[in-house]
């Protein structure tokens, strides 16, 4: 009675492996993934100790050295590694706090625009005719403005402070989900499984969030990880123009932006935010786009 | 012969569908009134080419779609609107398995919790390790290994997932099986083994199929009855073997005749049928297979022919004689 297949599937070998280690095995396949993760989780940890790794404040002022170059270079001295800004800011000191801030608007935006703009995906992807037609038009409403643009009337509108720029992003960015949770759940939808899981007596919203949601959750991983990145150059670009974070916080945006007018004389107060951000929005796409191979079953091999 | 547990009085299911801009919205005749009963222990078995309704059928019976018309009554009790929605006992009835053993498992559930859902959502007074016992038991007859409970779907064969979609729908004790063409994605080998599995588990737990299927081979393994579809409404039904033997409704004369038969020596003569099947949308007048029929006459196109006959019934003004066999 039983398939030859089944026999070799069964050869003595022990329990499954759990999921996390499926997934950690097939995430480790990618080097790229695992250097972006490696480099995430060490900004993590410098944005959460931050005050033990700084070795100034964020807005302590050294009057005697303005706009002091990095140590290695000539003028430069130890006492300022990255050297300072124009108001005698130790960079270094500025820099290890912006990694908080980042972090912080990355998590806090991603955190926003995924639940609302997913809770809003599975609830079109179910709806009637109608209500789904209106939620999408809605969408693309939103998505046919130049998102930074609409991001800068938003925080016009609510008044420039971090925390109103977090808020634009979250909008700005929540449709992109909203499409990518309806199409996902409109392709799981009509799949036999669903199908199977409603003769089996599943009342909607265990269908919804139960069967369905948990299928669809893949490519919005990938998504949200991507999002972060987008998250933390869009709050730097508002920083920038003036409407996002303002000083003295030590966003890097914001930082960017103060040190414009240096940029020819000290290359040091623009290049190393710009780093920041480059290094940081790269490990993230990295560990991103490890995370859609080895999430999506569609792409595994067994 | 125990009493039918299921009774289908002139089921119809049509759907509206948007006929564009500036048009009339039309109406597909998916299934126009089928008639039939399911006994514990027996099959029936339902054929016709694609688009007969097959699948409708199996949707309605399941409760998965409400039918626009007729009388669904199963174990005795008429099914409302609302089908089988809150009501358990009502849901435990009649499951379903599906065609592609592929897309009909959740890839994120194991095999054991995919096992366990219809008992978690449908009896609340079995506790948890009562379910895990079931779930394992259930997996051993299904000729599957109790290790294979905490696998996931993609680790397994199409055979293998076919026989896990059985025993989910066997979960609840069950008095009904709906087979939608439950072996015609699996290779021939293993529909056999399918197939065999499912005629002993009938036996052990006296069910009563509803098997779907275009496979006229596999019908005749599997049926005590035939029910022929044709533009969702039945042109015959009766006994296998006189279905099988003595056809008298031309359409299912030409379903047989396209089986392929693996004995060289048998002369076979193939009755071709010409053109499509018609749009449910806009039916033939009289009876709906008069253009393609070669037996057709005048009445044919004008009037429709009922259903008639006793045991074996047939809708045709002209059937096919009974000893036309035996004069050729």
């Amino acid at each position: 009675m039983t398939d030859a297949a089944s026999q070799t599937a069964s050869t003595p070998n022990l329990r499954p492996p759990s999921r996390f280690k499926e997934f950690w095995s097939s995430f480790k396949e990618n080097r790229g993934a695992v250097i972006g993760l490696f480099v995430f989780l060490a900004f993590l940890l410098i944005a959460a100790f931050a005050p033990l790794l700084a070795p100034y404040s964020f807005d302590a002022q050294d009057r005697s050295a303005l706009l002091v170059p990095p140590f290695w270079q000539e003028g430069g001295s130890t006492k300022y590694l990255l050297g300072t800004d124009a108001l005698g800011r130790d960079l270094l000191s500025r820099l290890i706090y912006g990694a908080r801030f980042s972090f912080f608007i990355g998590l806090l935006v991603v955190t926003l625009a995924s639940f609302c703009g997913v809770l809003i995906g599975v609830i079109a992807g179910f709806a009637p005719n109608w209500l789904d037609t209106l939620i999408m038009r809605l969408m693309d409403i939103i998505l046919s403005f130049p998102s930074l643009l609409l991001a800068l009337v938003l925080v016009a509108i609510l008044g420039p402070s971090l925390i109103n720029a977090m808020i634009a992003i979250a909008v700005v960015l929540q449709p992109h989900f909203v499409r990518l949770t309806r199409a996902a759940v409109l392709t799981e939808k009509s799949k036999d499984y669903v199908t199977a899981a409603r003769v089996a007596g599943g009342r909607p919203l265990r269908i919804m969030f139960r069967t369905v949601l948990p299928n669809c959750l893949a490519p919005i991983i990938v998504q949200a990880a991507l999002s972060f990145s987008t998250a933390i150059l869009d709050t730097a670009a508002l920083g920038f123009l003036g409407m996002g974070a303002q000083p003295p916080t030590p966003e890097w945006g914001t930082m960017l932006a103060e040190a414009r007018e240096f940029i020819l004389r000290a290359w040091w107060v623009v290049t190393f935010p710009g780093l920041c951000i480059l290094i940081t929005v790269l490990a993230i796409n990295l560990m991103g786009d490890g995370l859609r191979d080895a999430l999506d079953p569609k792409l595994k091999r067994s | 012969m125990s009493d039918p547990i299921l009774i289908a009085t002139d089921l119809k299911r049509h759907y509206e569908v948007k006929g564009g801009f500036m048009k009339p919205n039309a109406i597909v005749r998916a299934l126009d009134g089928a008639s039939f009963s399911l006994t514990p222990g027996k099959t029936l078995a339902v054929v016709g080419e694609s688009g007969s309704g097959k699948s409708t059928l199996a949707r309605v019976v399941t409760m998965i779609e409400p039918p626009t018309e007729g009388q669904l009554v199963i174990g005795g009790r008429e099914i409302g609107p609302d089908g089988a929605a809150g009501d358990r006992k009502l849901r435990s009835m009649v499951q379903i398995v599906f065609q592609d053993p592929y897309g009909s498992l959740n890839p994120r559930q194991t095999i054991g919790q995919t096992l366990m859902e219809p008992l978690l959502l449908n009896r609340p007074d079995i506790k948890a390790d009562e379910r895990t016992r079931r779930a394992r038991e259930m997996l051993t007859m299904v000729g599957l290994r109790p290790e294979h409970f905490d696998r996931y779907p993609h680790m397994f064969s199409g055979g293998q997932r076919q026989r896990v979609a059985v025993a989910r729908a066997l979960m609840l004790e069950p008095k009904i099986l709906v087979l939608d063409e439950p072996v015609s994605a699996l290779d021939l080998s293993i529909q056999s083994q399918v197939l065999n599995l499912l005629m002993d588990l009938q036996e052990r737990l006296d069910l009563a199929y509803l098997f779907i299927s275009h496979d006229l081979s596999v019908v005749r393994h599997i049926a005590d009855e035939v029910l022929v579809l044709y533009l969702g409404q039945p042109v015959e039904i009766g006994p296998k073997d006189v279905i099988f033997d003595q056809p008298r409704h031309p359409y299912t004369k030409a379903l047989l005749s396209a089986t392929p038969v693996a004995d060289p020596a048998e002369r076979k003569e193939r009755i071709k049928l010409t053109g499509e099947l018609p749009s449910p949308m806009n039916k033939p007048e009289g009876c709906s297979f008069n253009p393609r029929c070669w037996r057709r006459l005048e009445i044919c196109t004008k009037v429709e022919p009922p259903l008639q006959g006793h045991g074996h019934c047939f809708a045709c003004h002209n059937p096919v004689p009974d000893d036309e066999e035996v004069a050729a």
